[in-house]
């Protein structure tokens, strides 16, 4: 069994909102793979019905070949930290813990130990009273601590100075090395998290909009930027992502690879083209076409 | 460090090709493990794997079984028939672009490439290749 997860045409309405609409997606075992999209697109929604924290309206999750709701054994295998995961009132990080070390058969105490000195997390101050960044640090001990099979990170970093963050990535990639496990993580630090990702999936209003090797989504999409009207003709009959426009310029974000015909063609032209970040991409395939109410014009006077 | 222009497995496989060019690694010599590729530049193993294997691919790099990777006997030769492919292209044809946009006229940028030549000649007149 190659897959971790594997879903099919997995749905999740909340009222009119699909929040999920018909997922199939396999996330290969052993991998580090990227949950990217807009706030909202439906990564936590995801994470949650594959958790079994939450109950699909229709469609199928299969974690580790069986479905988790009915198998308090994958449940096991499993570990979810959630962006705003909460504490009993009473909580101080010792009970945290020790709440861990009885929950994930996997635990590592050592680990555990060495990331609460790493990340100066608080022993005293009970965990409710933690800021925003040591909220974060303690469901990152508890995160890779756990050495779940299947983890789940959901915005890890949120409140994390940029030395913890990076302390994060280096015990990430350490300890997955060491102990090769299935690791899934949201991020809206793309450009910082990008190289430490093999798989992305990238999901918008609920469904999956690309699904690949971070490497080949490196030529997923290209961008042209210049006169609107030349870059508009060079456009014609490709799939445009997202545009820019300001004035007579337009900047647009291209499906697709560009060949060296393209290139040719645009090097006899004023079009400047360039490759776009997997940031760029995200932010592409969540563009919504808004025309303004304020034009440059007027903004200016 | 990278960009994004290309996978990053190529990238991290040109920047061990120019350190063994500019005898970081010497023909013979043990290179980083993938591990300690992953580790060091903080990208994901199975990139850093990637980019070794690119060049176990093209003879640059070879696996001793149970020990590591090191620079294969003439890595060297075949790096260098290997760049000379895209030395237009890479540039020669860039060079060509940036002096049209400065108005640099077909002289000028002759007689600057034959200047900046001999200077670098008279710096490393040793390993320049013999012309015959």
């Amino acid at each position: 069994m190659n897959y971790a997860i594997e879903t099919t045409d997995l749905t999740r309405v909340h009222g009119s909102t699909r929040a999920l609409d018909g997922v199939s997606v396999n996330i290969h075992k052993n991998t580090i793979t990227g949950l990217l999209g807009r706030n909202g697109a439906g990564k936590t929604t995801f994470m949650s019905l594959v958790t079994a924290q939450d109950r699909p309206t229709s469609g199928r999750v299969r974690v580790l070949g069986e479905a988790p709701f009915e198998h308090a054994g994958v449940l096991d295998q499993l570990c979810f930290i959630r962006d705003n995961q909460r504490y009993p009132d009473d909580y101080s990080l010792k009970h945290a813990l020790r709440a861990a070390r009885i929950f994930y058969p996997n635990w590592s105490q050592e680990l555990a130990d060495e990331l609460v000195e790493m990340f100066r997390i608080p022993k005293k101050t009970i965990v409710k009273k933690y800021s925003r960044g040591q909220t974060s640090a303690l469901g990152i001990v508890l995160g890779l601590a756990s050495r779940a099979p299947v983890t789940f990170f959901d915005e890890p970093y949120l409140g994390l100075d940029a030395t913890a963050r990076h302390y994060f990535y280096d015990v990430l990639l350490r300890d997955y090395q060491a102990h090769p496990r299935t690791i899934v993580l949201s991020t809206h630090l793309i450009d910082e998290m990008d190289r430490l990702l093999e798989r992305v999936i990238i999901i918008d209003r609920g469904r999956i909009v690309q699904d690949a090797d971070v490497d080949e989504l490196r030529g997923a999409a290209f961008q042209v930027s210049g006169p609107a009207g030349a870059v508009d003709a060079f456009a014609g009959g490709r799939r445009v992502l997202s545009s820019h426009r300001v004035g007579g310029l337009a900047t647009l974000v291209i499906e697709g690879a560009l060949t060296q015909v393209d290139r040719d063609a645009l090097t006899a032209t004023d079009i400047e083209y360039g490759p776009v970040s997997l940031q760029e991409l995200v932010a592409a395939y969540g563009f919504d076409e808004v025309e303004s109410p304020v034009k440059f014009e007027e903004a200016r006077s | 460090m990278f960009d994004d222009s290309r996978p990053i497995f190529v990238q991290l496989a040109e920047r061990l090709v120019d350190d063994i060019l500019r005898g970081r690694y010497e023909e013979g010599a043990q290179v980083p493990s993938t591990n300690e590729l992953a580790a060091f530049l903080r990208i994901n193993p199975a990139t850093a794997g990637k980019g070794l294997g690119l060049l176990v691919e093209q003879g640059i790099l070879e696996k001793r079984r149970g020990i590591g990777m090191f620079v294969t006997a003439g890595a060297k030769g075949r790096i260098a028939a290997a760049r000379s492919g895209g030395f237009v292209s890479d540039f020669v044809e860039p060079l060509v672009r940036e002096a049209r946009s400065i108005g640099l006229d077909r002289e000028s940028v002759i007689r600057l490439v034959d200047e900046a030549l001999s200077r670098s000649t008279s710096l490393t007149s040793d390993q320049q290749p013999t012309r015959d």
